[in-house]
């Protein structure tokens, strides 16, 4: 502890109007008292640079997400900053007021982390483990396409339909991962299959 | 788009209507202010409400929400009324000299062949008059009066000035100041940008709300130009991309179709893409189909896709309705036909219109299963938020599974904005706890699945069991993987088609752009259009390279645009008939005597003689059209349709109600509410401080709009007693919501005829999850119909009433 | 996009910043001003002053400033109410230092309606009402680059700053019982980059650079206004307090009210006057400090005397007949 925090400590307990008086009685001399002029430290030094793109909108903004540990060495990543990349020829540097909030969206209270399950009438969601999900997932499509596939039309067409299961599809991932999503979804032979460019 | 954001900067004017570009694309918008600063561009706003993008703009003017088409018409038929044409382009470069059949007419609000029990148009008179050449025929002169041109002109010409502001509420003297800007761009070295959105795509009617807007930018010369286009903003950062990989009911990746039951095989199927010119010396792109289609089947079946089997063409499910959309799925699920439903990132319970129905008809699924970063209501829709999910939570036997996916910053890959550039990301941070990527889930799924079905057997297995699934780590396939997928390669050697001595692939190979695919079996990708993207040069939507010679605006070293790398598509129209460019100052391509050069990909073959190939190269006919032919079920021209709920009679045919051919399930349309009940016109829309219903789950933008309202004016607020800040009921025949009332001078009571129109302003960001104070979204009151077309939700316009209630105060 | 070594200030916003560890470009040696301090030595160079820019005709209302603003300071602004209106949070605060401030406008001239949007801050005077009522030994600096920064670690928290400033910007910390406004980034400063406001900034109406550069974008824009209509645009940087590093672009310069009541013609409140001239003791108590005893003749005289060079222009600045206490909130 420097003495000029002993001694904003000690007039934030007397009270700012008394503190202000007690200054000079305790004989401090301002200039000698005073921490030196001084700017925040530079938060973003030593932290790693990843080039990204917004997650919003289609303007689809240069981002940079600054990060403590760097992922592509292997490293656990803890993000710390996002900021607009000023090379990018379409947002120059700049964000909306969504984007560059992106760190909190990140970081949210409410991401999830954990596989979860609600029985039928229940009031709340219990953790399951992956394992346990993705079986129960898959035991549920096996049964319904079984049960429920359309295989010929009545004219004998062959159809191969299968309507009573649904998927939507998330414009917000990746070419990839819709890519291998509408092989998956496709493959089965699933229909009702939609992404909300239809909204 | 068929520009590019950066495009926007060459523009003269710039009109945002069905849309808000300001708020819901502040960056991109940057281009508008640029335009503005550096070539005196003007901005024009046309808009229910006076928005952020008005604030900055050069002349505004209000419109009562739905009647956009009439605004369109009347603006059309002033152009060509007061002769602001680009003629050498409208002759040329759209389908004004094709002839139509006798049979096509208009009467009525109606077009021939119109089966009111049906709801639906026998199109067959919406077609040309085709010669026994087998070539549509053409009057150059635009005098014969079948011609499109003619037809046309006429169609247009019910739409005043007078009936603008009768219908659309919009003041005479507005719609003229602004048709008199918009006149000056049909001058070839003037341009119009139109930037669009959900204002115009979420009605009943909205695929021709922007039709309407295509016309008049043909018609002014702006299609294919540097500063011009039809500029859809679109929403998600990869909107365009799951479009383009046909994450839809009726697509295939690269906008192939699926197989409805008509097309019972393949010789079926493929006898509809024959896509013969029109016009002789035509392009006519689509005769490639087969090429893309069987270049697909490969990469999802591989060795099993034979010629023997049709390339597994039986693989692919076929349809027996046009569409499996989600407002069918959510009707099929409320009837209980639907057991398993999958939310991947999607949370259609507060996206999807009429909330109540959406909550019934999740309650009757067996299993709902939720991907997702963050905590959605759709994944909560049985838990019990009070008033905001007055839910019987113990009668809900629907079992949900909540799975916790990666958010952007912990995933790699690639996204494509409007613009069509495919831009490739890199993962930054470790994600939280036990999240896991999409596509280990999808995969996850997708082995379980096939396991069953090794073990067990079951119904037609084979496409399961052949899918293609050769990836390093199955359980994990790798963004490079999927995206050298995409773009495709070659399965056996591939040669020149003209020069069979010339390897252009050699077998395991990166094809090099979609012209190397072939309908044989040799090549496979994943979606044609993407295919240039990864190719043996490397991955091409990772170039970094800002460099922009003549500051075009083009980029063309940034990423990759699809298709071929072109920045704006239909540039060869930017160029008059004999290759020169309209405006020597925003050149985009030339003819230099052999080839096209310039700062783009040239949209066309590079040695296409300007004077013999059309520029519009997709279309059999070489041009664009302003005569649709039959392919929209609710006509060829753009014809005035008022909302499902409107305030005021279809002028042209008072029995009309809506969109005519819209589909309308029976139940929803007990829920339809006329004026009488409910007086007031609502509208739907974003805030620029929230992305839909994410950002209420972060805490600065909550911050920055915490808390539900709606907007109305301050003639309708002294009318109702409603004070600023005061809480307010508002409802609709389908729900009601309580929200904080914004009383504004923004909004303005609208003159139609004799009546006067108030309109309320809903936005769409809270809900019963997250960061910021809980509330009630616009789809807790909108009407379940969609576009005609396209299905997407009337959103935009529907009734509601208001009243002012007491609520807890505000601190 | 990274700084150029041989420049003392930097000259834009729009550029990425470093992550190698950088030398600090501003600190003790770069103050011209410091309260309540008498025997600041001289700074040991002058630093190009710098600017930012805001241009009201291109702002949008977006909030990416108070957005960024927040990232980039670790604040947490609350999560309020609506009241009615567009601007959120109510106010500024400890946590928010920038707010778009919205205003509607029925034009009377040309009967066309205007939502006038302004972001509010620290205008960072040139000559700073605050510093010049603080009674804090180096609680708050000036920069020969125009900065007028907080050092929190010598504030007392005691509010005679918020009645200084003639625009109603610092804020006392509830819970930390210092002051705090916007910094100008003087962090991000000091590493040769702009604001985190400036850089967000969608449509540039917020721009950052010289202060000469700035005036000369600024007239760039007023004569792009005018040639749209806006015969009285202009440029508002009030010479009341010398001139501000953050100024304004507005389409009616001639009525800055207009703009969610942006002060005519601020001056430094003539309470920050009367405290530093004859009767110290009755202005100090008049702010409404606990003043007692003896000790505190100690106290003013030695503020008195650490800024008596200012105290001479403060006099000839501050109107006599100016209310006592027009800003106390």
């Amino acid at each position: 502890m420097n003495i000029d925090l002993s001694r904003r400590g000690f007039l934030r307990l007397a009270g700012a109007g008394v503190a202000a008086t007690s200054l000079g009685a305790m004989g401090f001399g301002g200039a000698e008292a005073a921490e030196q002029a001084h700017v925040r430290a530079f938060k973003l030094a030593s932290t790693t640079e990843t080039r990204n793109t917004c997650t919003y909108c289609s303007v689809a903004c240069g981002i940079l997400i600054y990060s403590k540990g760097d992922l592509a060495a292997g490293e656990t990543a803890e993000i710390v900053h996002i900021e607009g990349d000023a090379d990018h020829p379409t947002n120059r540097g700049s964000l909306c007021p969504k984007g560059a909030a992106l760190k909190d969206t990140v970081h949210s209270q409410t991401r999830l982390t954990q596989p979860r399950i609600r029985r039928p009438g229940s009031d709340k969601f219990e953790e399951i483990t992956w394992e346990e999900a993705l079986d129960k997932i898959a035991r549920a499509l096996k049964d319904d396409r079984d049960a429920n596939l359309i295989q010929k039309n009545e004219a004998g067409v062959t159809v191969n339909r299968w309507t009573s299961t649904g998927f939507l599809a998330a414009s917000a991932t990746t070419n990839e991962t819709a890519w291998l999503t509408y092989k998956v979804v496709r493959s089965m032979g699933i229909v009702g299959f939609d992404n909300q460019a239809r909204v | 788009m068929t520009n590019s954001w950066t495009d926007i900067r060459n523009t003269d004017l710039v009109i945002v209507m069905g849309g808000n570009a300001a708020e819901a694309h502040p960056c991109g918008f940057k281009w508008v202010t640029e335009a503005k600063a550096h070539r005196g561009a003007k901005l024009i706003v046309v808009d229910p409400r006076f928005t952020r993008t008005a604030a900055v703009s050069d002349y505004y003017a209000h419109i009562r929400p739905g009647s956009d088409i009439v605004f369109l018409m009347a603006t059309i038929n002033w152009m060509i009324q007061n002769d602001k044409v680009q003629w050498e382009y409208v002759k040329n470069f759209t389908n004004a000299a094709f002839i139509v059949k006798d049979e096509f007419g208009w009467s009525e609000g109606l077009f021939s062949g119109y089966d009111a029990e049906k709801r639906d148009y026998d199109k067959s008179s919406w077609e040309y008059v085709v010669g026994e050449d087998g070539f549509a025929q053409v009057d150059m002169t635009l005098s014969h009066p079948r011609c499109v041109w003619n037809l046309l002109k006429e169609h247009v010409s019910r739409y005043t000035p007078e009936l603008v502001e009768q219908v659309c509420g919009t003041p005479r003297d507005r719609f003229l100041h602004i048709a008199g800007m918009i006149g000056e761009c049909s001058a070839p070295d003037k341009t119009m940008t139109s930037m669009y959105a959900l204002g115009w795509t979420q009605h009943s009617k909205g695929s021709q709300n922007i039709r309407g807007m295509a016309m008049l930018q043909l018609i002014l010369g702006n299609i294919g130009v540097r500063g011009g286009g039809m500029n859809a903003l679109r929403g998600h950062s990869n909107i365009q991309g799951l479009t383009d990989v046909g994450l839809m009911s009726n697509l295939i990746p690269g906008y192939l179709n699926m197989p409805t039951e008509k097309d019972s095989d393949w010789a079926t199927y493929m006898s509809k893409k024959g896509f013969k010119p029109l016009r002789p010396g035509q392009t006519s792109y689509w005769q490639n189909y087969q090429k893309f289609m069987v270049s697909f089947l490969k990469a999802m079946w591989g060795d099993a896709a034979t010629a023997g089997n049709d390339w597994a063409f039986d693989y692919l499910p076929k349809l027996d309705v046009a569409n499996y959309d989600i407002l069918r799925m959510f009707e099929m699920m409320d009837k209980g036909q639907v057991n398993l439903y999958f939310c991947q990132g999607f949370n259609p319970l507060l996206s999807f219109p009429n909330r109540g129905k959406l909550t019934s008809a999740l309650s009757k699924l067996k299993l709902l299963v939720v991907m997702d970063p963050l905590e959605t209501e759709t994944a909560h829709f049985w838990e019990n938020h009070g008033e905001h999910n007055d839910v019987d939570t113990a009668s809900i036997q629907t079992e949900v599974i909540e799975l916790p996916t990666t958010s952007f910053a912990e995933d790699d890959g690639s996204l494509v904005n409007s613009g069509r550039w495919m831009q490739w990301h890199w993962a930054a941070g470790t994600p939280p706890g036990q999240a896991q990527r999409d596509t280990w889930i999808m995969s996850g799924i997708f082995n379980r699945v096939k396991k069953l079905y090794q073990d067990e057997g079951g119904p037609f297995p084979d496409a399961i069991l052949n899918l293609t699934w050769n990836y390093a780590d199955p359980h994990e396939p790798s963004a490079e993987e999927l995206a050298k997928e995409l773009n495709g390669r070659a399965l056996e050697d591939v040669y020149d088609l003209k020069d069979p001595t010339k390897l252009l692939a050699a077998k395991g190979k990166q094809v090099a752009n979609f012209s190397q695919l072939r309908d044989d079996g040799s090549t496979m990708a994943g979606c044609w259009i993407f295919s240039g993207s990864w190719n043996e040069d490397g991955n091409m939507m990772a170039r970094r390279d800002n460099a922009d010679p003549d500051e075009t605006g083009a980029y063309l070293g940034w990423t990759y645009a699809w298709p071929m790398n072109r920045r704006i598509l239909y540039n060869r129209a930017s160029a008059d008939m004999q290759g020169k460019p309209w405006d020597p100052t925003r050149k985009l391509i030339e003819w230099n005597g052999e080839k096209w050069t310039g700062y783009d990909v040239p949209d066309i073959s590079p040695t296409a003689k300007p004077e013999e190939v059309g520029p519009f190269i997709m279309n059999p006919e070489g041009t664009s059209r302003l005569f649709t032919r039959g392919m929209m079920r609710d006509g060829p021209f753009p014809t005035h349709m008022e909302p499902f709920e409107s305030p005021i009679a279809n002028v042209f045919n008072p029995e009309l109600r809506g969109n005519p051919v819209a589909r309308v399930f029976a139940d929803d349309l007990a829920q339809f509410a006329t004026s009488d009940e409910f007086p007031f016109v609502a509208t739907s829309y974003r805030l620029t401080e929230h992305f839909h219903y994410w950002t209420k789950h972060n805490r600065i933008n909550s911050a920055l709009q915490p808390e539900f309202f709606v907007e109305l004016s301050a003639e309708l607020a002294a009318e109702k007693g409603i004070e600023k800040g005061g809480w307010v009921r508002v409802w609709s025949k389908r729900g009601s919501v309580k929200a904080k009332a914004l009383v504004t001078g923004r909004i303005k009571p609208m003159q139609c005829g004799d009546k006067t129109v108030h309109c309320i302003g809903i936005p769409l960001h809270w809900g019963f999850m997250g960061a910021a104070r809980k509330g009630w979204g616009p789809n807790s009151l909108t009407p379940f119909v969609g576009d005609a077309n396209v299905e997407t939700p009337e959103f935009k316009a529907f009734l509601v009433n208001i009243e002012p209630i007491k609520g807890e105060a505000v601190s | 996009m990274t700084t150029d070594p041989n420049l003392d200030s930097p000259r834009t916003a729009v550029s990425n910043p470093p992550i190698q560890p950088m030398p600090v470009n501003l600190g003790p040696g770069d103050v011209v001003r410091a309260s309540a301090m008498p025997d600041l030595p001289a700074p040991t160079r002058e630093l190009t002053p710098v600017a930012k820019l805001i241009d009201v005709s291109k702002c949008i209302g977006c909030k990416a400033c108070q957005s960024a603003c927040a990232e980039w300071n670790d604040t947490h602004p609350e999560i309020g109410f609506n009241t009615g209106s567009y601007q959120n949070p109510a106010d500024l605060s400890d946590q928010m230092f920038t707010l778009m401030r919205f205003n509607e406008y029925e034009n009377p001239e040309t009967g066309d309606f205007e939502w006038l949007i302004r972001k509010d801050g620290c205008m960072h005077c040139e000559d700073p009402g605050c510093l010049k009522a603080c009674p804090a030994p180096g609680a708050i600096v000036q920069y020969s680059n125009g900065i007028v920064d907080f050092i929190s670690d010598n504030c007392i928290g005691c509010g005679y700053c918020v009645t200084g400033c003639p625009f109603d910007i610092p804020r006392i910390s509830p819970t930390q019982h210092v002051s705090k406004k916007c910094t100008l980034c003087s962090d991000r400063v000091a590493v040769g980059q702009g604001p985190a406001c400036a850089k967000a900034c969608p449509t540039q109406a917020i721009v950052f650079g010289t202060k000469e550069d700035m005036v000369t974008h600024a007239n760039a824009r007023v004569e792009d206004l005018k040639s749209r209509g806006y015969d009285k645009a202009g440029i508002y940087d009030p010479q009341g307090v010398g001139g501000t590093h953050v100024f304004y672009v507005l389409q009616h310069a001639d009525k800055p009210q207009l703009y969610s009541n942006l002060p005519a013609d601020p001056k430094i409140s003539g309470v920050v006057e009367s405290w530093k001239g004859v009767t110290k003791t009755v202005g100090l108590a008049a702010i409404g400090l606990a003043a007692v005893g003896s000790v505190l003749h100690g106290l003013l005289s030695r503020g008195n005397r650490v800024t008596a060079e200012d105290d001479r222009e403060a006099k000839e600045l501050v109107e006599p007949s100016l209310p006592a206490q027009d800003k106390e909130a």
